[in-house]
């Protein structure tokens, strides 16, 4: 790089060797601590995946040796793995796509100033900034058969029956306009958490892109006669397509992996038993460190698999059309 | 009627009725969490459909309880809150020492590597916290962490570094290269540059970095509940709340009282830096 090879004197150094130098100075302490905390860790689960290990093995254990694909067996072939793969592609399109929707329409519905548009667009942060913990109470507290004000009042404004158990029912049983059939009720519910402490995140960045859209290109469009919903289709939401586009797959990577929301909700019970929940029941069930690394991996494989997908065939295409 | 009078006003009414389902789901369940917190039990079980408190019932008897070292009969939330605090001024800290020398450099300066570190940054965000949950589970167990609270700051780093990179990247950008190219004529070695130029220009962005990393420090509850869960002198506040949860005669309003309190800095602190931290969110947002 920029070393001299034979030159003793201290030559000057060109601007781009010097700048190229303070970019590696610079780089290399967060670097190091990438490697630390994030990097390292991961190659290590990928090797804890293949090792039988418990976690009272793990002192004596060497990094390497006792390779097996015992882990990966255990997984794959215990009750209930493909169905909580099921449940946490469902959770997470449904708490994507619900998150950017909302998003969306609260980002339309405040984009011209009114009065006291400040102060709502703080509050409507609060889902995403609030402790995951205090606000999962907030809503069990709520939802709650027995004390929660939501089937309070819906039994007053509807007339339900019964107190609905949102949290803890696996299969609803609806009739409605003579059709019959089942809804699953507690993973809805926790998706519906998903959408609302989500959508600030969302709602934020499309009202900034929204606010950045020049005013001309929509009093164009008005001129020639459009109507509203013309101008957000051929106007509008061709400019929102990257943000959305990203939007989307951010929020697909994180709802994948997510861990807190489900747990302090349901505990992973009634039809909601996503593959993060079970990775943290591995770990700490029996310490089975090797099945919960196994888990965590697969966990990942699968997403890498579907991002994969997504840039492989529809990435260019949103490019294009923006 | 046109069709765009008709779109008009249908939006017009929809879009007032969106404003007020958006500020009821959101400053509701808030406001139920506060009314909850100041009750007494009985009224609640009595009630439950009650959007007000009555002065005769208006208890802080739920507060006393939580906030109350558990030596006094109270449940200690106090020490939890001082727990977090430390860890999550800890975890700023080391987060912005660590994130704020290779924002910089990739950013703004062109060196060997550069894009393949640049992208290394980004493809970190992506990595999912329960691939890091297992192994940094063992190696404190290993180490003997376990249970320490400087552990923990060090695990939230891994979490709050690639926001922070990301964040602060956005932002050196916007600097305009002119003026670190006048301190260099005057003299100034890179590092004095940006010690005495680009730092002090950044301020509302490494503000900005650090509350959004406190914030996910102070909320964050599953590494807090994987190493902290048997020490109770050292739990967060968050894990304290959860603990109390799954204690069966622990009162849903005393429950209540605990979420305000876990809520209230961070309400406090996003307030008193809405703007700054919006945009330091969003910055870059309208260019994507």
């Amino acid at each position: 790089m920029s070393a001299q090879p034979g030159a003793k004197k201290r030559r000057q150094l060109t601007t781009a060797q010097r700048e190229n130098r303070a970019g590696l100075a610079f780089v290399t302490p967060t670097l190091v601590v990438v490697l630390v905390v994030v990097i390292i860790p991961i190659l290590w689960t990928i090797l804890l995946a293949f090792q039988h290990a418990k976690l009272v093995d793990i002192q004596g254990m060497g990094v390497f040796g006792n390779w097996s694909l015992h882990n990966f067996t255990q997984v794959f072939t215990s009750p209930g793995f493909w169905p909580s793969l099921f449940t946490t592609l469902a959770y997470t399109v449904g708490g994507t796509a619900g998150s950017v929707l909302l998003g969306l329409i609260a980002a339309l519905a405040l984009r011209k100033p009114f009065r006291g548009r400040g102060l709502l667009r703080s509050s409507m942060l609060l889902p995403y900034v609030a402790p995951v913990v205090a606000v999962a109470f907030v809503w069990q507290v709520a939802l709650s058969p027995q004390y929660g004000i939501v089937n309070q009042w819906g039994g007053k404004l509807f007339g339900w029956d019964n107190p609905i158990a949102f949290l803890s029912t696996r299969d609803y049983q609806v009739d409605l306009f003579g059709f019959h059939f089942g809804l699953p009720l507690a993973l809805l519910t926790v998706i519906a958490f998903e959408t609302w402490r989500y959508f600030p995140f969302a709602f934020l960045f499309l009202l900034a892109r929204l606010q950045a859209v020049p005013d001309g290109l929509e009093e164009a469009a008005r001129v020639d006669g459009a109507t509203p919903t013309q101008r957000f289709r051929y106007i509008l939401l061709p400019q929102l397509m990257p943000v959305i586009a990203l939007l989307s797959v951010l929020r697909f990577i994180l709802t994948f992996n997510k861990f807190d929301d489900v747990y302090l909700l349901t505990g992973g019970g009634s039809g909601t038993d996503v593959v993060a929940v079970r990775v943290y029941d591995f770990l700490t069930a029996n310490f089975d460190v090797g099945a919960a690394a196994a888990q965590a991996l697969v966990l990942a494989v699968v997403l890498m698999v579907l991002l994969g997908i997504y840039f492989k065939f529809f990435a260019k295409k949103v490019q294009e059309e923006a | 009627m046109t069709r765009t009078q008709f779109e008009e006003r249908l939006f017009g009414v929809l879009r007032w009725v969106t404003i007020a389902f958006l500020a009821v789901i959101t400053i509701l369940p808030f406001y139920y969490m506060l009314l909850l917190s100041v009750k007494p039990i009985d009224s609640l079980l009595l009630d439950p459909g009650s959007l007000w408190v009555s002065g005769k019932d208006f208890t802080l008897d739920t507060y006393r309880t939580v906030l109350k070292s558990s030596a006094d009969g109270g449940q200690g939330f106090l020490r939890m809150m001082f727990n977090s605090a430390l860890v999550s001024l800890g975890t700023v800290v080391l987060t912005l020492a660590a994130s704020v020398p290779g924002a910089y450099a990739i950013s703004r300066l062109r060196f060997f590597g550069g894009r393949q570190v640049s992208a290394l940054f980004l493809a970190v965000y992506l990595f999912p916290s329960t691939l890091l949950a297992v192994p940094l589970f063992v190696m404190f167990a290993k180490l003997g962490l376990s249970g320490n609270l400087a552990g923990l700051a060090i695990v939230y780093v891994a979490q709050t570094v690639p926001v922070a990179i990301y964040m602060l990247k956005n932002y050196f950008i916007t600097i305009p290269v002119s003026i670190e190219e006048a301190a260099a004529l005057d003299g100034a070695s890179r590092w004095q540059t940006v010690r005495r130029v680009v730092l002090p220009l950044a301020m509302p962005s490494l503000m900005a970095t650090g509350l959004y990393v406190f914030m996910i420090a102070w909320n964050e509850f599953l590494f807090a509940l994987l190493f902290l869960a048997a020490d109770p002198d050292k739990w967060t506040v968050s894990l304290g709340l959860q603990q109390l949860s799954n204690g069966i005669e622990v009162p849903k309003t005393v429950l209540m009282a605990g979420s305000v309190v876990l809520t209230i800095p961070i309400i406090v602190l996003f307030y008193a830096a809405e703007r700054l931290l919006t945009e330091g969110l969003t910055s870059g947002a309208d260019k994507s």
